[in-house]
């Protein structure tokens, strides 16, 4: 039995939207009495914390503090459209649709702000910290809540916001494949080393490192979340999942999480990462799309490290141990 | 290296819902508590590919619970769909049960609504259906061939086709084959993916709730409300204004929750039965049932000169469908928009097939397109470098796109990154490389 260890790497870029554009998303935000906003939506939290991010990009935009910002979303009656959760999508067009949406609330709330304040809304800026005030002069000020009473019970005046985004459809030719297919390109590249066992076939991917490009990052934590996880699923692709494990016949088709196989905790290495941001031209304060990339680099990279390994080129998914002795040996007969 | 001063935006800020997904309390469809709640199962094909004789649902209609049993008589709107339709994709060419023939085995022929989920199962194994089984196909090239068993009368060859009459998606950008002639080294290799299933931790459902006013509230877990509310109203032949879908947080979605398939047939269910209906996939449906990702086969040619310059690509590529078209036309395009990768090659050719099989129809996940082109891409990659001698890092960074260069689909390339993601993953894994590959950027090809 021998153990051999191997290096691969691989270089990817990744489209941010749906393929071709014409997939648009909606949304409303509103001031409540007390000077919370409502951000409603019809978005699809999947796990990888949408509300989170969009509460973010509406507090930014609004320049209103975190916490007094409610996301509203998943009701079809009162959520404006949203094209849906896929396509790496999320971030970059509800972003966009809620910097459009906080911006024109924003403007609303600074009018009533400057008419209580009896100055001129240019003059006004926002703490952040739920004040607004006079530039240069920040005993000049009025809370947001303040503003808002105000809006309500004494002006009549509402504070609230419309947004959407819309990359216009694209259409491909279909001769010549001439279109404008994506909002803009993430990149990314993930070395894995990895030690395979000659004798049973067996893959230990010892250790993944990478380099993924974002665009701004609108939270650190929840874009590891998604390298990590998309590491641990790009492990599983590489080595295990089929759902036809006798391709291309349909034959022992796994029904349950005991004969598909995924790697479980043991079989996950430390994933290091390292995140450059270069700013998008279009996307919410310069984010591009990061939910789908973060599986497709480990994949190849894991594939050329054992090719790596062996001195072997296998070219198909997943490498199981069959497939490392089938390749093991044909190289032996080639040898020979 | 911020965008710029920001205040909230780059911070780590908790997810909002991390303490009740830890705890379990955070509300999923199936949470939704409502008195008379019915469940529908549904009888499934045992057949990848037949003639569909007779359907007797005499049994299962006079087994214990059951309320209603639907086939396709029973449907009052469309027969077969694709979810598509809107955008233009067509034709429609999946039933919502079957009728003449099934295409694969596991498609739905028969819902049977029951009191209970076991007395619906129960019910559902009682439906009687007379087959006459039909020659069946797996393989994508197998299914290309003169004489090979037709999956469906839409595609006579067995694959899609798009405008113009064309086989694939295409992509032609300068001259492959003068290209070929100029290179060094030609590099060829084949590729192949299987399918894969998305494994959500929740399975795809929804509960149908019919309100007083005469609508229905559908709480779903579909990763896309609207468009599986006028997926389903579509379908049904109702005005969308008599749906309500409710969701928005779900368990997991990977792009295994667009299909639209539990909702329209539990709407019609909670419509004829005047109560509200859950269906939700079993783990075995989700596995065998549910789309998969498609596996895809990849054959690219590759010209290159003595300096590692690529100076042609050329790229076939079969995508299985399985029985019915769902998305994967437009994952093919999308296979098309992404060649030839993160790189600038001044002669690319590509056409990307969607292939009809006799397998589980696939459809959308995590790099829906994608993922296949980029494996594939990044192992020839490699192959490329130890034929013409090279170090793979040097290769990729000297094909590296960047800033302003143009795309094979005549884009210029915007927010160019490969560069410096390639110098950082580098620098991360000890790498080192030479000085003037050190310094290359996105910006320009000075260095090098």
């Amino acid at each position: 039995m021998t153990k051999l260890r191997g290096t691969g790497f691989a270089a990817v870029n990744y489209p941010t939207g749906m393929h071709l554009g014409g997939d648009p998303t909606q949304s409303l935000v509103h001031a409540t009495t007390s000077g919370n906003f409502v951000v409603t939506m019809s978005s699809v939290d999947l796990g990888q914390g949408l509300k989170t991010i969009l509460a973010q990009i509406a507090a930014e935009a609004l320049g209103v503090p975190y916490e007094t910002v409610i996301v509203d979303t998943g009701d079809t009656d009162t959520g404006p459209h949203c094209t849906g959760t896929f396509a790496s999508r999320t971030t970059h067009r509800a972003g966009n649709a809620v910097i459009m949406a906080a911006t024109e609330a924003r403007k609303a709330m600074l009018e009533v702000a400057a008419e209580k304040l009896e100055v001129s809304v240019e003059d006004l800026e926002t703490d952040g910290q739920g004040n607004i005030h006079v530039v240069g002069v920040e005993e000049k000020s009025i809370s947001v809540a303040e503003t808002a009473g105000a809006a309500h019970f004494e002006l009549g005046k509402t504070i609230s916001g419309r947004g959407i985004y819309l990359k216009p459809p694209s259409p491909m030719d279909p001769d010549t494949g001439e279109s404008d297919p994506d909002s803009t390109q993430a990149h990314a590249c993930t070395v894995a080393d990895v030690e395979v066992d000659t004798e049973t076939g067996d893959v230990q991917v010892l250790g993944i490192k990478s380099a993924y490009e974002v665009g701004q990052q609108v939270n650190p934590e929840l874009v590891k979340g998604q390298i990590v996880g998309g590491a641990w699923m790009g492990i599983g692709h590489t080595l295990q999942e089929t759902t036809a494990p006798y391709y291309p016949a349909i034959d022992h088709a796994p029904k349950d999480f005991q004969s598909y196989m995924m790697p479980g905790a043991a079989d996950m290495c430390e994933v290091e990462c390292e995140v450059l941001e270069i700013a998008s031209r279009n996307g919410p304060f310069g984010a591009k799309g990061v939910g789908e990339m973060v599986t497709n680099s480990p994949i190849p990279a894991i594939v050329n490290a054992i090719n790596n390994a062996l001195g072997v080129r296998i070219t198909q998914i997943p490498v199981t141990p069959e497939v490392i002795l089938r390749a093991l040996d044909e190289k032996a007969a080639n040898s020979a | 290296m911020a965008v710029k001063d920001l205040k909230i935006v780059g911070q780590p800020v908790k997810l909002r819902d991390l303490d009740t997904h830890v705890t379990g309390e955070t509300v999923f469809y199936e949470d939704v508590r409502v008195p008379r709640l019915l469940h529908l199962k549904m009888h499934r094909s045992s057949y990848s590919h037949a003639k569909l004789l007779s359907i007797d649902t005499s049994a299962a209609q006079a087994s214990p619970g059951v309320v209603l049993v639907l086939t396709h008589e029973d449907l009052p709107g469309k027969k077969v769909y694709n979810a598509l339709v809107g955008a233009g994709v067509g034709p429609e060419d999946e039933p919502i049960l079957a009728f003449d023939k099934v295409r694969w085995k596991g498609e739905s022929v028969a819902a049977v609504i029951a009191e209970t989920p076991e007395q619906a199962d129960a019910a559902a194994a009682k439906v009687k259906v007379e087959y006459e089984e039909l020659p069946a196909v797996f393989d994508v090239e197998e299914a290309l061939k003169d004489g090979a068993p037709n999956v469906t009368a839409h595609w006579p060859n067995n694959h899609y086709i798009y405008p113009d009459d064309h086989k694939g998606a295409q992509v032609r950008f300068g001259d492959v084959e003068k290209a070929f002639a100029e290179a060094d080294h030609i590099v060829e290799d084949s590729y192949q993916t299987q399918p894969i299933e998305q494994a959500p931790m929740e399975t795809n459902g929804c509960i149908a709730v019919p309100e007083g006013d005469g609508r229905i509230t559908v709480y779903s877990n579909t990763q896309a409300l609207q468009f599986s509310l006028d997926t389903a109203a579509g379908i049904l032949d109702m005005p969308a204004n008599k749906l309500r879908f409710v969701g928005g947080t779900v368990g997991g979605g990977f792009g295994g929750k667009v299909d639209i398939m539990p909702e329209p047939i539990t709407t019609l269910a909670a419509l004829r039965t005047g109560r509200p209906v859950k269906f939700k996939y079993t783990r075995d449906e989700e596995m065998r049932v549910s789309s998969s990702r498609s596996a895809w086969r990849v054959y690219i040619k590759d010209g290159i000169m003595n300096d590692g310059r690529i100076i042609a690509r050329k790229v076939t590529t079969y995508q299985d469908s399985g029985a019915y078209l769902r998305f994967s036309s437009y994952a093919s395009m999308k296979h098309c928009g992404h060649m030839p990768g993160p790189y600038s090659i001044p002669n690319v050719w590509v056409d990307s097939v969607v292939v009809f099989t006799n397998r589980t129809p696939s459809n959308a996940m995590r790099g829906f397109g994608v993922m296949a082109g980029s494996f594939a891409l990044e192992v020839q990659m490699d192959k490329i470098a130890e034929t013409i001698g090279m170090d793979p890092w040097e290769l990729r960074l000297i094909n590296a796109y960047r800033e302003g260069d143009m795309k094979s689909h005549l884009k210029p390339v915007e927010d160019a990154g490969m560069v410096e993601t390639i110098l950082s993953a580098a620098k991360l894994a000890g790498k080192e490389l030479p000085a003037n590959f050190q310094n290359m950027s996105s910006l320009d090809r000075k260095a090098g």
